[in-house]
């Protein structure tokens, strides 16, 4: 029956077009009456081709009448009403010049308006013809990814015999290339060109919309391990990370080539969202695979609940598995070694929804345990870090921070830190922060720093962070 | 096989049949302004919220994995857009794991579309002018002319995805922009004496309100746009209004009051909290109630004020 089939098809891609009528719905019986629905449907479309050309040429007439006497024109609601009930489907048009305006003449002759609205000049009245919706697109860029470049420059001061900083360096470089790949995916890059060269930091893509209220990315991303592990420098509440950091990797902790779904659990009490990670299993200075299938896991479940409407509760549960490098001898994983992090993490939040722009605090706290299996037998590390901070001003925070860090491959090597910081932000889009810290190692002698740091970002208006 | 073939086209044909037979049409608007306009066009044939509440500053709303939630069952997402949620609602979309209201989709509105826009940049614009918005001021729903327009938006929208109920729609959307031309002109009317009065406001909250009704907006508390009061600008603006006479100061709930108090003191201008949203004020729980209160609050204040008929002292 290919004529049948044929006509299936047609029907099927004029339902997918949205030219079906609701009688379609029937799934027609025979293909004649499907010709004669098809023949329907484009005399119905090319009357309303024809309508809508005729509309368009009255339109233009209309804004060129407008011009014209350049009166900013006035809608009586009167007159949208009339339209709105006249046809549903009407493209929005701009209402009817009025002559009564009630539009105020500029108190600055307009030539010395600025295009731009800078400063205290160009009032509420405009001038030159009204804009209704639609915006400028700027041509060949409009597909252009989001783009942003966010410095980082931190300097030291004061004795570290230990981990030594220099006196100042622009620690990062981050150029971010974010956009939308097509209807269903989206996808961010993440470029850090630091002191040592340029790493590609994160690169994925996001299926938003997949079946089942699954979240799926694809990529190298920053593994869903307790919440520092996740956060970009930039949107870190100090210059440095946490000692406990230690225990996943150090600086760029678990950061790798994988698949990342994430699901929310639906109950009717709280926000709960699990994650799954596979990943390569690289992961400097704390996973290394010697085999194709050593493969690394992430597991991660968030539980989220609003306390009033200033105040909310954030908390999760990780746990990261991959194998060690500590077994391997003259290239040969003779011990096939592995290591496990369990994580806990807690975040209070509080913000004032009245006065959410001057004051707010952001209390936090993770623990972290490490079992790693090596040579020496297994060691079961733990570390962990408390901070507060508060928003004392618009453009002022202060914080503190004290944590503890089993060292991973030593656990009787145990450092401690304590510190302080103050940032300030001129604006959403810079800030200077000071952190004095103090941080007692295990292996050489006590370290007080004084810490400062410039963060600065230009390009696209990026995401507050949360 | 031609069974299967008929009965899979004919699913797939009743399925979008089955879904517009559904319930009630779940909408989620970013504020109150929109929601309280989708409210007069849906009536009972929906369920609507906001996200962000009148009184807090419509820039600043935390992306909280509880409106991760709500976004998650809406069939429609209504926005003010220009940039104004580019800071929280964004994320919020990517992680509500809903096609229906991904940006492009059917069930995302973006209710600038139709409105009147004012103060687009049109030269090269740099964050040295503070968060300007390039594609405009996105505080337009304070003009109730755009009120009605983006009704009408919303009331299409809905009749798309609606189209049994599109009668309905239509009608509340008719009733609404009635009630609305009525409202205006007794606003307009209430306000007509003091067309051209000078006022100055806190942020570009308001330049459709002022269009609207006849206010001239000759400086800001705010150097720029978003950049906090500094004593170098506060001087200048006191200087100003002294020159220009200026008697009143229009700021929004969610800011500090402290600079404005200080320079209502030195010029003997008062100062008014103006609510820019519903929600802004208790009373205030619709869109009619906005304006309501937002002219009555400012027709007080000029008569106190001593304001003349256009604007002068």
């Amino acid at each position: 029956m290919p004529v049948f089939r044929y006509g299936m098809a047609l029907v099927f891609m004029a339902t997918l077009l949205g030219g079906a009528p609701p009688a379609s719905a029937q799934a027609p019986a025979d293909a004649a009456q499907v010709r004669a629905d098809l023949d329907q449907l484009r005399k119905d479309f090319e009357q309303l081709r024809q309508e809508y050309g005729q509309r368009i040429a009255a339109l233009e007439a209309k804004l060129t009448a407008a011009s014209a006497s350049d009166t900013p024109s006035l809608a009586g609601a009167g007159a949208a009403a009339a339209a709105a009930s006249s046809n549903g489907q009407q493209p929005p048009a701009p209402p009817e010049p009025a002559s009564t305006s009630a539009t105020a003449e500029p108190a600055i002759p307009p030539e010395q308006i600025p295009q731009v609205p800078v400063g205290a000049a160009a009032g509420g009245g405009s001038s030159g013809a009204p804009v209704y919706g639609g915006s400028p697109v700027a041509g060949s860029n409009a597909f252009n990814p989001d783009m942003a470049v966010i410095g980082n420059a931190v300097g030291a001061t004061g004795v570290n015999r230990v981990a030594p900083e220099p006196a100042l360096q622009l620690r990062e470089a981050e150029i971010s290339l974010q956009a939308v790949v097509d209807p269903y995916a989206r996808a961010d890059f993440f470029v850090s060109v630091g002191p040592e060269g340029a790493a590609l930091e994160e690169g994925f893509i996001t299926f938003p919309t997949l079946p089942g209220g699954v979240l799926m990315k694809v990529g190298k991303m920053k593994a869903a391990f307790g919440k520092v592990n996740t956060l970009h420098p930039h949107v870190l509440p100090w210059i440095d990370r946490p000692l406990a950091m230690n225990l996943v990797g150090g600086e760029d902790g678990i950061n790798d080539a994988g698949v990342s779904v994430a699901k929310l659990i639906p109950n009717p009490w709280v926000f709960l969202e699990a994650t799954g990670q596979v990943f390569r299993g690289e992961s400097e200075d704390l996973f290394e695979p010697s085999k194709r299938s050593d493969l690394g896991f992430v597991g991660h479940l968030r539980g989220y609940q609003d306390i009033s409407e200033s105040a909310n509760l954030d908390l999760g549960v990780s746990y990261a598995r991959g194998h060690n490098p500590s077994g391997v001898a003259d290239g040969i994983d003779a011990g096939r070694f592995t290591t496990d992090l369990f994580g806990i993490d807690a975040t209070v939040r509080w913000r004032p929804l009245r006065r959410s722009i001057y004051h707010s605090f952001l209390g936090r706290s993770e623990v972290i345990w490490s079992r790693r299996g090596q040579p020496s037998g297994l060691q079961r590390g733990m570390g962990f870090y408390a901070s507060g901070d508060y928003q004392v001003g618009r453009r002022w925070f202060a914080g503190v921070r004290i944590d503890r860090s089993a060292n991973p491959t030593d656990v009787s090597l145990i450092d401690t830190g304590q510190s302080v910081t103050l940032t300030f932000r001129p604006s959403e889009f810079s800030q200077v922060r000071s952190q004095y810290r103090r941080t007692a190692y295990a292996t050489g002698p006590t370290a007080n720093e004084f810490l400062f740091q410039f963060q600065f970002a230009i390009g696209a208006h990026g995401a507050h962070p949360f | 096989m031609r069974r299967l073939l008929t009965l899979g086209c004919a699913l797939l044909l009743a399925a979008p049949v089955v879904a517009r037979a559904q319930g009630k049409l779940n909408v989620i608007a970013s504020t109150e302004d929109l929601a309280s306009i989708g409210r007069e066009i849906g009536g009972d044939r929906i369920t609507i919220e906001s996200i962000a509440r009148g009184y807090q500053d419509p820039h600043f709303v935390e992306a909280k994995p509880s409106f991760i939630l709500k976004l998650m069952r809406a069939e429609v997402l209504i926005v003010v857009g220009r940039d104004l949620e580019i800071g929280w609602l964004p994320p919020l979309i990517a992680q509500s794991r809903n096609a229906k209201v991904q940006p492009g989709a059917r069930g995302y509105l973006d209710a600038s579309q139709a409105a009147k826009i004012l103060e687009i940049p049109t030269g090269q614009i740099t964050r040295a002018m503070g968060d300007v918005h390039p594609q405009g001021n996105p505080h337009y729903w304070l003009d109730p002319e755009n009120g009605g327009l983006i009704a009408k938006v919303i009331a299409d929208r809905f009749s798309q995805l609606r189209p049994n109920d599109r009668a309905y729609f239509q009608q509340q959307l008719a009733s609404f922009t009635t009630r609305l031309a009525e409202a205006v002109k007794r606003w307009t009317g209430l306000m007509a004496p003091y067309k051209g009065t000078k006022v100055v406001t806190y942020h570009r909250s308001y330049p459709n309100f002022a269009e609207r009704f006849g206010l001239q907006v000759i400086g800001y508390v705010e150097p720029r746009p978003g950049i906090p009061p500094s004593p170098g600008h506060t001087l200048e603006l006191i200087d100003e209004m002294k020159r220009q006479q200026i008697k009143i100061i229009l700021m929004e709930p969610y800011f500090d009051q402290k600079t404005p108090n200080a320079i209502a003191s030195q010029t003997g201008a008062q100062l008014l909290v103006l609510p820019p949203s519903v929600g802004g004020e208790k009373t205030i729980t619709d869109y009619f109630k906005l304006f309501d209160y937002d002219v009555n609050l400012l027709v007080g204040a000029l008569k106190k004020a001593g304001v003349k008929p256009g604007g002068s002292h």
